[in-house]
């Protein structure tokens, strides 16, 4: 599905530049979205390096298997397949927990750890388990509490109320999460029903 | 709504003081075990860029070629005849594929519309309901290297899809329609 997505904008957008002759605008994304990826990861350094460092102690002192245990009935529920115990659910609680905060630069390190950790409990196969499509769904849902850019935008414009859209925010978010939970569901008993091991 | 403001600036710091006084107090050598966890975050970060530059290149080119443009023109009929104003349509499909792109449209859709404005308020909501879906995919499956990622972009596009409809719905539930 990927690669076909990949090279279907790569392959559709170099034919419509054709048609378009807009080749040179082409030309010029190609560069500048290399570039842009590379000053993102670039960027990302540093939180990462921060927050791993930070979450390390959390592990270290037991705070992430606390949490896990906290928020152990839920959890288990949306990852079935995560023994409640394993590393990897205290790293998947963080993650929501940074994400419910909108605290995306913590989320992003605690997010990658948890998806090192579901890999170890799938064997170390290079496919995505059930629990990693989970969690990925949930976050790409992304469950916010408060969209801070977004009010400082409205700040920006003069808003007479800039947080006027908290709520209607975190119910569209709630819904989008509720959703991408449910969908995930039924992908993966299709996925049984059609026996594939995925 | 001050409290709002006031949690964004006072959690990240309070969280710092909360774990490094947690870890102390069970005996945790912090600064050395900050140090060893933090080496991690430099080799996570440079293992993304191939999965990213990959995945960027191609989004960039679709939107610079006018494709991205001649889809949002093909669907628009189709999509305000349910009732989706039209302003709103571009900002629904970069969403989940360029975190800085809707941004940018987010911003835009606000100055131009105003911030209080049912197209400025459904800008907002979609804006902060969501996240870049392509984006996550590309750095949580890149960072550990899974290659075949299965449902996982269909689940992530058809939840967006459910949260860009529920946006439209509960922004006009609350604050009136246009």
């Amino acid at each position: 599905m990927v690669n076909i997505i990949w090279m279907a904008m790569l392959i559709i957008g170099i034919i419509f530049a054709a048609i378009n002759g807009k080749m040179d605008a082409v030309n010029e994304a190609i560069f500048k979205g290399a570039q842009d990826a590379v000053t993102i990861c670039i960027g990302l350094i540093s939180i990462l390096v921060f927050w791993l460092g930070l979450m390390r102690i959390a592990q270290a002192s037991g705070l992430l298997e606390g949490l896990a245990k906290l928020m152990k009935p839920m959890a288990t529920r949306i990852f079935p397949e995560v023994p409640s115990n394993h590393p990897a659910m205290g790293y998947i609680l963080s993650n929501m927990t940074a994400n419910l905060f909108g605290l995306g630069n913590a989320a992003t390190p605690m997010g990658i750890k948890a998806m090192e950790q579901l890999k170890v409990l799938n064997g170390n196969k290079d496919s995505a388990s059930r629990s990693m499509i989970t969690l990925l769904a949930i976050n790409t849902a992304s469950i916010t509490l408060i969209p801070t850019t977004v009010i400082s935008i409205r700040m920006n414009y003069g808003s007479v109320n800039p947080t006027e859209i908290v709520g209607t925010t975190l119910m569209a978010t709630a819904c989008s999460t509720f959703a991408a939970i449910m969908i995930d569901r039924f992908f993966y008993y299709r996925r049984l029903k059609k026996g594939r091991d995925l | 709504m001050e409290w709002i403001s006031l949690i964004s600036i006072w959690l990240i710091p309070l969280l710092i003081v909360f774990i490094l006084l947690y870890g102390t107090a069970k005996k945790v050598p912090t600064y050395e075990t900050f140090v060893e966890g933090a080496k991690e975050g430099f080799g996570m970060a440079i293992s993304i860029i191939p999965y990213l530059v990959g995945m960027l290149v191609a989004i960039s080119v679709f939107r610079a070629s006018g494709a991205m443009d001649f889809l949002i023109n093909l669907l628009k009929p189709a999509l305000q005849a349910i009732g989706i104003p039209t302003e709103i349509v571009p900002l629904a499909f970069i969403r989940p594929i360029s975190g800085t792109g809707a941004l940018g449209m987010t911003s835009d859709l606000i100055a131009t519309y105003g911030p209080d404005s049912f197209i400025g308020r459904l800008a907002s909501t979609m804006q902060g309901s969501t996240d870049t879906t392509f984006y996550v995919l590309t750095v949580y499956f890149g960072a550990v290297g899974i290659k075949k990622m299965g449902d996982a972009l269909k689940v992530g596009l058809l939840a967006d899809l459910v949260g860009i409809i529920a946006s439209i719905i509960i922004v006009t539930l609350v604050f009136g329609s246009m």
